[in-house]
């Protein structure tokens, strides 16, 4: 039979944008002089040229629906200018060139249900993966995780009422796909995979397997006469990455698989240079389909860290200046023998002084 | 009319609550498309179980290895039939974003009807990986959709062990924090790889990530193999009526306590307008009012933005702008997180040539990567296995001082070679001279 003849991809790469860009984005590519914040939502950039230009951001749910995106895009035809982009947390945001635009602006988005924020000093849109609806190894979902942690976070988002900026993410496993965050939300799997030797020899290929262990946990082994491999349980530390190449090694558990909650991550170089985040809460029950004891646990560090950080500091400054111990305090979190560190570099984190604050 | 929508009284409860909703989203793509009624009902018992269900396999485009992410059900009855049937498959092509993330209604007005007509109808803007994730398409539509999009005038991005798409801060077009042309790098790096993005064939995955400023929007010093952050080497320019104006707004106390209180290095000091050094030709000073003003040492400044990101407009970059390239961030998987670390502490993306030699730099790094890295090893944990100074030598980068937060801590090292790479430092340094 005949094959069918096949369209050849035209491997563009990435597009131009310039094909994209606002008009006066485009006029002062590379030209502007300053930009202020006349309210929460919205930016205004001014150009070494005198032209202005006025940014609104409004969260969005991420995994839109087309009826949604077009939507968004009545409401740039209409209260806009036809130009939007998308901001890493998944906001959208629409350029306009006058101030008399913004009022309008805002109101189409409220009315139709998209939040205007994440500017500033706020808690912005939560970083996030695909969880359930998507992933091929996920321990719990995202999108419904951050559903029900932004409706609780939605007067945050829409206010610039924190110290600093507030960046949250979170993660479906261990390798945190969300990245690093001020506070991120993780799943931490509690128990070693459970093996079904009669899949093995057929699905994965074992030395690959073997040679993705962090801890060296696993060996071949025969089971049942069947090729295998076998967990050192007492090495391993349940991370699950050896579930992505051998799915027969289910590391996701319905009790077993907990979330735990990190803080003090910070990309930007602003002041102290970026820090990795820190496990500060673990244990927390997989709880769909609103997860209250995760959001119970992140609005404690948050209300901690807004009533006592001092302006600019992000949540790894603060910390930095009141110290872990206090951190613990006044979030009421216990600080357990599972927090000191004990992964490589681990010294590091151990308090090598006498700088105690009492 | 799709049929009749399974219940799914958990993800219900995900429809209240202000913040956009999701499930309304599917539900409403669920009202035409049995396959999103299906995918409700197996998202729903993912929900009452605790589990995922879908697994991944081989499915791709013509001509390319990569760039779809497939995925089949493995919600099944006892006799193996799936409990989902219209879902069964749910694949997602990943399609990279132009720079910065701009689009016009029009263009995205085609990608929803391209996606109504041949996929689900759910868009991410965006994935993680920065793609713009067309989520939700049967096996047999992932041609026909691909067809459509790159009739468009967008491309699929890397999945698999491949160069990945890439992401890049609004910068230029909008961001008086620039420090080069993010898009133009962004594009002219990315579009040198297609080949690799298209058909992977490295040891594992390989990101670049363009961010403007050391703000680094693009969180690039921890999820890029190879990071291009925005930074500058003069003075910081100042802006008297723009600090003036700030000053007046916020006072003595936001001064001392959130600018002067906050620099890293303390390279900027208050003082009173007659003591300003303004002849030294590393300090920018700035009168605040008529007593006092501010004064930056910028042989001590760090460029990490905090007083600029204060007092924009009053405080900017400088003038000769450039990039620092670090190498070697990622995530959690195999060693723990690693953050990027610096290999070229400045260098200037101003011309075609200038990038020229961002593309060449990056395309030896990913030699080296493909022939020295082991399999499923991104390039920070084979720096970290074979050591930075045989990946610097390797690749001819000069060594640097700026490379290192400090100098080693211990003596347990064979330095036999000391004297001819001390006699290396000053012929380079008398050649250059």
């Amino acid at each position: 039979m005949a094959q069918p003849q096949m369209r050849r991809a035209t491997e563009s790469g990435v597009p131009d944008n310039k094909q994209f860009l606002h008009p006066l984005l485009a006029k002062n590519y590379g030209n502007w002089k300053y930009h202020d914040r006349p309210r929460p939502g919205v930016l205004h950039h001014v150009s070494h040229t005198g032209d202005e230009v006025w940014t609104v951001r409004a969260g969005t749910q991420r995994q839109m629906d087309v009826w949604t995106i077009r939507k968004l895009c009545d409401i740039a035809d209409t209260c806009a200018e036809g130009h939007v982009r998308f901001t890493i947390r998944s906001n959208i945001e629409f350029m306009v060139s006058s101030f008399a635009k913004v009022g309008p602006l805002i109101s189409a988005l409220e009315a139709s249900g998209f939040p205007v924020g994440g500017t500033g000093n706020s808690v912005s849109m939560i970083a996030h993966t695909q969880g359930w609806l998507h992933c091929d190894i996920p321990g719990t979902d995202a999108s419904g995780v951050v559903k029900a942690l932004m409706d609780e976070l939605y007067d945050e988002f829409r206010r610039e009422d924190m110290p600093n900026r507030v960046h949250l993410s979170t993660s479906c496993c261990e390798i945190n796909c969300g990245g690093q965050a001020d506070i991120a939300i993780i799943v931490q799997h509690t128990k070693p995979p459970v093996i079904n030797h009669d899949l093995v020899a057929n699905v994965c290929e074992r030395p690959a397997v073997v040679a993705r262990c962090p801890v060296a946990a696993i060996r071949p082994a025969l089971v049942n006469g069947k090729p295998s491999l076998e967990i050192d349980e007492k090495k391993c530390m349940c991370c699950g990455a050896c579930y992505p190449p051998c799915p027969p090694m289910q590391i996701n558990d319905p009790e077993y698989t907990k979330l735990a909650i990190w803080v003090g991550g910070k990309n930007s170089n602003a002041r102290a240079k970026p820090t990795f985040m820190k496990m500060v809460a673990a244990g927390l029950p997989n709880n769909p389909p609103r997860w209250p004891e995760v959001a119970e646990v992140v609005q404690r560090i948050l209300r901690a860290y807004k009533a006592d950080a001092r302006a600019w500091e992000r949540l790894s400054d603060w910390v930095e200046r009141i110290g872990w111990p206090r951190f613990f305090e006044k979030t009421e979190l216990p600080f357990t023998k599972y927090l000191i560190d004990d992964w490589r570099g681990a010294r590091a984190n151990l308090n090598a002084s006498t700088h105690i604050r009492f | 009319m799709a049929k009749q929508m399974y219940p799914t009284p958990m993800l219900d409860q995900l429809e209240g609550g202000p913040w956009p909703s999701f499930v309304t989203g599917l539900k409403r793509l669920a009202r035409d498309k049995d396959y999103v009624v299906d995918l409700l009902g197996q998202l729903e018992l993912s929900y009452k179980t605790r589990k995922g269900y879908w697994k991944g396999g081989t499915v791709g485009v013509f001509g390319y290895g990569g760039g779809v992410i497939p995925r089949f059900t493995e919600a099944k009855d006892e006799h193996n039939k799936p409990l989902f049937p219209a879902a069964a498959e749910f694949h997602t092509l990943r399609v990279m974003p132009p720079a910065g993330m701009h689009y016009n209604t029009d263009v995205l007005r085609k990608m929803a009807d391209i996606w109504e007509r041949h996929g689900s109808g759910l868009i991410a803007f965006h994935g993680q990986s920065g793609d713009i994730m067309f989520q939700g398409v049967t096996s047999e539509n992932v041609q026909p959709a691909f067809d459509a999009i790159n009739e468009l005038g967008f491309d699929l991005g890397g999945a698999g062990p491949a160069v990945r798409t890439s992401m890049s801060c609004v910068g230029a077009a909008r961001c008086e924090q620039s420090c080069y042309d993010e898009a133009t790098a962004h594009r002219t790096v990315i579009n040198s790889f297609l080949d690799d993005i298209h058909r992977p064939s490295l040891p594992y995955k390989f990101k670049f990530k363009f961010s403007g400023c050391p703000n680094d929007c693009m969180n690039s010093i921890q999820r890029a193999d190879m990071a291009v952050i925005g930074t500058w080497r003069d003075n910081i320019r100042v802006d008297e009526a723009l600090a003036r104006k700030w000053f007046a707004k916020h006072g003595m106390n936001e001064v001392v306590n959130d600018v002067v209180a906050r620099c890293p290095t303390r390279a900027i000091r208050l003082k009173e307008i007659k003591d300003l050094d303004r002849s030294a030709p590393s300090v920018s000073t700035v009168a605040l009012g008529d007593t006092h003003g501010l004064e930056i040492e910028n042989r001590d400044c760090v460029r990490c933005m905090h007083c600029i990101n204060v007092m924009t407009g009053a405080l900017a970059p400088g003038k000769d702008k450039g990039a620092t390239i670090l190498v070697g961030g990622k995530r959690t998987l195999k060693i723990g997180d690693l953050m990027g670390t610096v290999v070229v502490p400045f260098m200037k993306l101003e011309t075609d040539q200038d990038r020229e030699k961002l593309v060449e730099l990056g395309h030896r790094i990913i030699d080296f990567f493909a022939e020295n890295a082991l399999e499923h090893e991104r390039t920070g944990e084979m720096i970290e296995r074979i050591g930075i100074v045989n990946f610097l030598e390797a690749l001819d980068i000069p060594i640097d001082v700026n490379m290192v937060s400090a100098p080693r801590t211990n003596p347990y090292v064979r330095m036999d070679g000391w004297d001819e790479e001390v006699a290396r430092i000053n012929a380079k340094k008398q050649q250059a001279a």
